[in-house]
């Protein structure tokens, strides 16, 4: 009798656990955005309060909502799109001629010994001097235009993707070549079917990495002479001793640089799907 | 398709690895290559694919050196060595020839013939060791080659999976009528599929007794007769008297 009780209530019990399941799922999701947001929404509060009854003076640091105003007024008067676009497209236009160089040249250095043998010092060498002592030269040369600005910028993205590029042609598994070679694949088809997708992570992470540099480049580069751009308002921030600019100006730093910085993982993950890769708990 | 060695050798920075091997595999014969590790015996294997050519003597198949027939030429690594970024159909054409639709309609056959159909799609993280091993399998047998070359190819693999390829191997083996040399380390498994078993020893590894294995196929696995053939080629590598193999 009582075996039959329990195979009655069964079939409901087996209901209620699913249920449970789909909420802990949801829960698993939503858990670690709200474990994240607590310690800068309390910051943020904080800062507001002490703000707003004048222990920080507002000449030092404003209140969130005053640096928040500062962008809305940007926002509403365009000067906000002038800034982050001309910003955005310095960045990529030096990111891109950095990563086009970086890979020409990567590849050349890291498929022929002789060019290794040729290139790899100098360019070792050049990769000791600190990007920024650059910068007085370029503007010698190319004077405080948009020239020296993206060379700048192209330089810094330069030598994360031509490192790695080199690193991940020269971890390639032997053991694929040979593969490669058993069915008689010539030297430029293995590079191209066996050389270049294994050599891909490495080229990702150095293309990350560059687009990091690259937005810590164009600081340097629009703070040296720059009449517009978000390196421009930091400068002029200082200059009106407006500190609510200079914050605007880094939280829009942030923002695009999060988001850029995203894309590049999004592409990454679809092209690295078949990845053996660690998953965290 | 017939292989020749004669007297081929191997010399890694003036030190020999292996020397003095010749003999010969009729077509359709199942060569075993037996030894202990260090002997040498991957060192020929790779001298007869044409991966390493920096040997002394010569190879030849009917008569051509290996780099001239690496299209009739297979070969099965001891690990699958799959291009993760491939598919498993993918990583089974990956060295065919043709259009797109020639190639996958013979790599579903292949991989039907191994036991993998329907994970056409798979990325090999997602294959078991076995798995990959037939799909690595299905990738040498794709071009059909007349000659298959196999370097210790079950020796990472459980017992039972290695006996399944085993028998899979025989079925392409009746089927193709392949010329096959065996690496292994493995006497039972030399014993079951091979017609000749060569035996190495030494360093530099040095050829030591070819012993005929004179047994219809099919062969019963532990039977007293391979049980016998076991024994002589332990008793040929000194490994039957525990003394004697310490020394």
């Amino acid at each position: 009798m009582e075996k039959s009780v329990g195979q009655l209530t069964a079939v409901p019990a087996n209901e209620r656990i699913d249920e449970k399941k789909t909420i802990a799922r949801r829960k698993k999701r939503v858990q670690p955005i709200m474990l994240g947001s607590i310690l800068p929404i309390v910051l943020i509060a904080v800062w507001e309060v002490l703000s707003r009854t004048g222990i920080f003076p507002a000449y030092q640091l404003p209140a969130p909502t005053a640096i928040l105003a500062t962008i809305n007024g940007m926002f509403q008067d365009g000067t906000l799109f002038t800034h982050v676009g001309i910003t955005t497209y310095r960045v990529f236009i030096g990111f891109l001629i950095g990563t086009v160089a970086a890979m020409v040249v990567g590849s050349i250095v890291g498929f022929y010994e002789k060019a290794e043998q040729l290139f790899d010092p100098l360019i070792q060498a050049f990769r000791s001097i600190p990007s920024l002592a650059w910068v007085p030269l370029f503007i010698l040369w190319m004077g405080i235009g948009e020239p020296s600005k993206v060379t700048m910028i192209a330089v810094g993205v330069f030598f994360p993707v031509y490192l790695n590029i080199i690193g991940g042609i020269a971890g390639v598994d032997r053991k694929l070549i040979e593969v490669g070679r058993m069915y008689g694949l010539n030297n430029l088809q293995l590079i191209r079917r066996v050389i270049l997708p294994a050599a891909l992570p490495s080229f990702l992470t150095g293309v990350r990495s560059g687009l990091g540099l690259g937005w810590m480049f164009v600081v340097a580069a629009e703070l040296m002479g720059a009449s517009s751009g978000l390196g421009y308002l930091l400068v002029l921030g200082q200059n009106t001793l407006s500190p609510e600019i200079i914050l605007s100006s880094i939280i829009l730093f942030a923002i695009i640089g999060k988001l850029t910085d995203w894309i590049l993982k999004i592409i990454e993950t679809r092209t690295l799907h078949w990845q053996d890769g660690m998953v965290k708990s | 398709m017939s292989l020749e060695l004669r007297n081929v050798g191997r010399t890694f920075n003036d030190k020999a690895a292996v020397r003095n091997i010749s003999f010969t595999a009729q077509p359709g014969e199942i060569i075993g290559l037996l030894g202990t590790s260090g002997c040498g015996k991957s060192t020929v294997l790779r001298a007869i694919s044409g991966l390493d050519d920096a040997y002394d003597g010569r190879i030849e198949f009917n008569g051509k050196a290996p780099g001239a027939v690496r299209n009739a030429i297979g070969f099965i690594f001891q690990e699958p060595r799959l291009m993760p970024w491939l598919t498993v159909l993918e990583n089974v054409t990956f060295g065919l020839k043709g259009t797109r639709a020639e190639k996958e309609s013979k790599g579903k056959t292949f991989l039907e013939n191994v036991g993998l159909a329907g994970n056409e799609n798979a990325y090999p993280k997602e294959l078991s060791g076995g798995m990959a091993q037939r799909a690595a399998i299905a990738r040498a047998l794709v071009t059909s080659p007349e000659v298959l070359l196999l370097d210790e190819p079950f020796s990472a693999l459980d017992a039972f999976t290695k006996m399944q390829l085993q028998d899979l191997l025989l079925d392409i083996w009746k089927t193709y009528q392949t010329t096959i040399v065996l690496v292994t380390h493995d006497i039972d498994e030399a014993t079951y599929l091979c017609d000749r078993i060569i035996t190495l020893r030494g360093q530099p590894g040095e050829m030591e007794r070819e012993i005929a294995i004179n047994e219809a196929r099919p062969r019963t696995r532990g039977s007293g007769e391979l049980a016998e053939y076991k024994k002589e080629i332990l008793d040929s590598l000194d490994l039957n008297q525990p003394a004697a193999a310490e020394k």
